[in-house]
């Protein structure tokens, strides 16, 4: 189980980022924490993932306080995320990044299983460059793929439905349900969508800092439910 | 040849014990041994050090060049004319080593010019290294021509990653018709070592097009400099994209011109030169690599080495 207790974010740019956040992400669950922009849903998965340090507060991964760990070894110890805004590189291939993912080469079966999950073939991807001449999508769909890629117990991902199209949506929705039955394993979703919210097993939702709303899918969503417009992907939320 | 030649052709070409084909193999300011093939012929200069390398239209294959200097105190100059006809499609793997275990330095400076004909294509790809303790300098010089006639199309791969204490590099091309010229050059130089490299493309011929990359990466106390300029003198696309990486107290000047001389000229430049960019690295660790090792990827990738 990962936990998250009574975690403190200041940043020298910006105080109380976070105030006061306890969760337990628990393996076998698909935890989606939502809320409106700007709440803190990206702070408190860099958090996790070792990109922020907490100013209070203690991380806690099956037992052990990695509060203040480096991100490679919180890595190493099985923790991945799936970054809101994927990040370009110039002569690396979609292939290099997936085996640095995946900590092994990849054949083209093993490279294609994975990205099919996020609608990408992969003999037309593996080759070209993670750079800016890949679309905004595109990019996005290899981001969760490598996170896919990865051998990791807790697996963040940050707005996965962003900028993707109806189709590769509702392939990664049930990549993310498929993942789900393994009770090995622990989902951490940040979404602003209804029909991830509807594979939720818990939610949390995010505001200004705090946790305001946590429980069951089912406790939660009732109070969600207030308007937002329809999208092909269902509603937004938030 | 000497092991330490052996060990050089290794690294600059795919070589492992044999060419097959054409080839001229160049030893400590000597042509030690080369091969024609059908459709490649060399020939050995009368007037001066070097060779002719005539390349007939029917050629669809590889032709090696190397050069390696094994010693200290050597200092090499070369004159090689590559003759491509019309219709050829070749590949030509150049490069050169420079090895020294002394004091004193060696320097290989290489004057290759090329004439491509109507309609041939040739891709030459060259690897720079220099190896040895000693506290000579390793210099390579290499000056390049290129006079390319319609619809012929030359790319270059250049790649210098390792070794080499000074290079000053000078390419000129010159455009005819339609003809295509693509150059990536890569270059990492480290400790206190520079290297400054020098374009200059003339787009002559209606429709010519030259697409000019150069990514440096500076480490330690090392300087590069770059410069490009490239004339548009007719309908004509030109894009050159300068990109380099710094690290520690590393050094890069970049001077990019672009001349067009026509309204149907098309010319564009990029550059960007800066550190690694923090999130590139934090993303690599994010999937299990150190620092380091995610610097080292990035940079990789970044010369495509
Ligand atoms: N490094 C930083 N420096 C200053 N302010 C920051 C920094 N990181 C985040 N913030 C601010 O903290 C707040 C929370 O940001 P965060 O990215 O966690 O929000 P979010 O809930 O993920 O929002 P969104 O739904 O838009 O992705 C925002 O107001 C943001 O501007
Ligand atoms: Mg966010």
């Amino acid at each position: 189980m990962l936990s998250l207790r009574d975690i403190k974010l200041d940043l020298e740019t910006k105080e109380n980022l976070l105030n006061g956040v306890s969760l337990d992400i628990m393996p076998g669950k698909l935890t989606v924490i939502t809320g409106p922009n700007g709440g803190g849903k990206t702070s408190l998965a860099k958090l996790i993932a070792g990109l922020y340090v907490p100013t209070s507060g203690q991380i806690l991964l099956d037992g052990e306080d990695i509060s203040h760990m480096s991100v490679t070894d919180r890595a190493k110890r099985g923790i991945a995320y799936a970054f809101q805004q994927p990040v370009a590189f110039k002569g690396i291939t979609v292939r290099n990044l997936m085996e640095m993912a995946s900590g092994t080469e990849m054949h083209e079966s093993a490279l294609c299983r994975i990205l099919d999950r996020v609608g990408l073939c992969a003999r037309e991807y593996m080759d070209r460059d993670m750079d800016s001449r890949l679309s905004g999508g595109e990019m996005k769909r290899i981001e969760i793929a490598t996170v896919l890629a990865r051998p990791a117990k807790y697996l963040l991902f940050d707005e996965p439905e962003a900028g993707i199209d109806l189709w590769s949506f509702s392939s990664l929705i049930s990549a993310f349900e498929d993942l789900k039955k393994d009770e090995d394993r622990a989902l951490l979703i940040i979404s602003h969508q209804e029909r991830i919210l509807n594979i939720a097993d818990n939610v949390a939702v995010i505001r200004e800092g705090v946790i305001t709303q946590y429980g069951t899918k089912d406790e939660v969503l009732p109070n969600l439910m207030q308007g937002g417009g329809c999208s092909p992907k269902g509603k937004e939320m938030y | 040849m000497n092991s330490i030649t052996e060990e050089i052709l290794k690294e600059i070409t795919d070589w492992d014990g044999i060419f097959s084909g054409a080839y001229s193999l160049r030893e400590n300011g000597e042509c030690i041994s080369f091969q024609n093939s059908d459709n490649i012929r060399i020939v050995k200069k009368e007037d001066k050090s070097g060779i002719d390398i005539y390349i007939s239209s029917a050629a669809k294959e590889t032709v090696y060049i190397p050069a390696c200097v094994t010693k200290s105190a050597v200092e090499d100059v070369v004159y090689n004319d590559f003759h491509v006809q019309s219709g050829a499609d070749v590949v030509i793997v150049a490069g050169c080593g420079v090895h020294t275990d002394a004091e004193e330095g060696s320097a290989h400076n290489g004057i290759h010019r090329f004439f491509l004909e109507k309609d041939s294509r040739v891709v030459y790809k060259e690897k720079h290294v220099g190896i040895g303790n000693g506290a000579g300098k390793r210099v390579i010089d290499p000056v390049t021509y290129a006079e390319l006639e319609e619809n012929s199309v030359l790319e270059m791969e250049t790649l210098q990653l390792h070794g080499v204490d000074r290079t000053t590099r000078d390419t000129k091309a010159v455009l005819g018709r339609g003809a295509k010229l693509k150059i990536h050059e890569s270059i990492l130089t480290d400790k206190d070592q520079s290297a400054s490299t020098k374009f200059l493309v003339d787009l002559n011929g209606d429709d010519s097009s030259v697409d000019l990359v150069s990514r440096s990466v500076a480490k330690d106390d090392s300087v590069q400099e770059y410069s490009s300029v490239i004339n548009g003198n007719v309908r004509c696309t030109g894009h050159s994209e300068c990109d380099a990486i710094l690290a520690g107290n590393g050094r890069v000047n970049a001077s990019p011109a672009l001349n067009a001389a026509c309204i149907d000229a098309s010319l564009i430049h990029e550059a960007a030169i800066g550190k690694i960019a923090g999130e590139q690295i934090i993303k690599l660790m994010t999937l299990g690599l150190t620092e380091e090792e995610a610097e080292e990827k990035i940079i990789a990738g970044f010369l495509g080495a």
